[in-house]
């Protein structure tokens, strides 16, 4: 494991980096995600088909196609920003569509006599979800959406492939190609700084699960 | 100044058509609600009540006739219906306690997020109703501690919370135990005597017989009687209601 002891400090650096993704990728996935299921279930029927019509396309896309387009091809429309806000956007963009349906399946699972006595009192549409509906979807939603994030944390690898530069992945390859240290033990070194963030991550998800069923 | 508002009734429905599919649940249902009026609509299961009792406050959308609410056609989404909600109180069959809330947050959600009320207010009123419907020593409970009949009255008091023009009771006693189904309809009874406009769907002869101010029978999706109840009881005059009341009896 020399290759990685001897190179701490970088690895460090692009956990931290790649730490920072992970948690922009996570809130913007988080708000478009909600936003977008909000949409699904909506009684306005443009809404509806908004949420619908992303769903389908950007679940159903590649996420390195996705990330071709929002690193290559959004330049091309005189749009400038760095690889790196491409990248979280790119991220962001394909990961909402999966927040959605967790988040649509949780207020799916919510008795609809629910959403109804709400509606019943007078309450708006954004009032019940807000106010009745959501408050119970969270408890079956953390699952869920648990296996989406950290799903998206293993995708933040292939956002650092895009050469937004400085994260694990360009680490192991600056490492490889550059220098010329064996790949083996770079790579394994990578996975366990990846496993540095998602083991915590599914520890803290364990705990919200915990905490929301004694709530129940 | 043609009619005065106490004589406008309150609720009017002309010709109310409901469609599920094929199945057509309401063919053309006409009601008419006075003020202080308690309505008892009863009939066979799947004659349409329920559905028409849901049409009033357009948790079930129509796809004929017209409704009104104190001389106001129903608004057909937005901000309008929820207006014209807050004003109509309901009661459903499965309590549809808000899961999550005490009972007493239960009970001052709509006041204070629809109507706008201090907290403070909200509360002490609601503690009033809760005590009303005896259920006052079980406010900080959640839903699923209580009995169905005390959810039943929490949920009476959650609509009444919002001073209601009229009350939907949507088979409010189908979903309890025996024992239970008589504190609830005391409370009803209560409600009635105190001049509440109320529509109750039930099958409740006993209450219907006692409180009912106008038996409304429907069959197939049709009114096929409006009587008082005692001349429903003894003498009814369609066909169907003479079968319905036959098949009752035999037990």
């Amino acid at each position: 494991m020399d290759p990685v002891l001897e190179n701490l400090d970088l690895f460090w650096g692009g956990f931290v980096r790649s730490l920072g993704i992970v948690l922009w990728a996570f809130a913007g996935s988080m708000v478009l995600g909600t936003a977008l299921a909000v949409c699904r279930v909506s009684p306005v029927p443009v809404l509806r088909a908004v949420g619908t019509g992303y769903v389908a396309v950007v679940r159903n896309t590649p996420l390195t196609v996705v990330l071709f387009l929002f690193a290559f091809g959004i330049p091309a429309l005189q749009v400038n920003a760095s690889f790196y806000v491409f990248g979280v956007a790119g991220l962001v963009v394909y990961t909402a569509a999966f927040v959605c349906e967790a988040i649509r399946s949780g207020i799916n699972a919510v008795a609809p006599g629910q959403a109804e006595a709400a509606r019943a009192i007078g309450l708006t549409f954004g009032q019940t979800l807000t106010q009745v509906v959501l408050p119970q979807a969270v408890r079956t939603v953390v699952p869920p959406l648990g296996n989406v994030q950290i799903a998206m944390v293993k995708n933040s690898a292939v956002v650092g492939a895009f050469g937004v530069g400085g994260e694990l992945f360009s680490v192991a390859t600056r490492l490889t190609s550059a220098q010329g240290e064996p790949r083996l033990p770079v790579y394994l070194g990578v996975a366990a700084f990846f496993l540095l963030i998602t083991l915590p991550a599914g520890a803290l998800l364990a705990r919200t699960e915990q905490r929301l069923a004694v709530a129940r | 100044m043609g009619t005065t508002a106490a004589e406008q009734p309150l609720v009017v429905a002309r010709g109310v058509v409901k469609r599920f599919g094929d199945h057509a649940a309401l063919k053309g249902v006409d009601l008419t609600v006075h003020r202080g009026e308690v309505v008892v609509v009863i009939g066979p299961s799947g004659s349409g009540k329920s559905t028409l009792c849901r049409t009033l406050n357009r948790l079930e959308t129509v796809d004929g006739g017209t409704i009104e609410i104190d001389g106001q056609p129903l608004p057909a989404e937005g901000r309008e219906l929820a207006r014209l909600r807050a004003d109509v109180g309901m009661v459903f069959q499965s309590f549809n306690l808000f899961a999550h809330k005490t009972v007493l947050e239960n009970v001052t959600l709509g006041p204070v997020k629809v109507r706008r009320q201090p907290r403070a207010k909200a509360e002490q009123r609601a503690r009033e109703l809760l005590d009303r419907v005896g259920v006052g020593s079980q406010a900080e409970k959640l839903p699923a501690q209580l009995s169905g009949g005390q959810q039943q009255r929490v949920a009476i008091a959650r609509a009444l919370a919002m001073d209601p023009k009229v009350m939907l009771f949507d088979e409010p006693t189908s979903a309890l135990d025996p024992e239970m189904i008589n504190e609830v309809l005391d409370v009803m009874t209560g409600l009635a005597k105190d001049g509440m406009t109320m529509v109750v769907v039930t099958h409740e002869m006993g209450f219907a017989r006692r409180a009912a101010d106008r038996v409304v029978f429907m069959a197939d999706g049709e009114v096929a009687e409006v009587a008082e109840p005692e001349a429903f009881f003894t003498a009814p005059s369609s066909r169907r209601a003479q079968d319905f009341l036959s098949k009752l009896l035999t037990h």
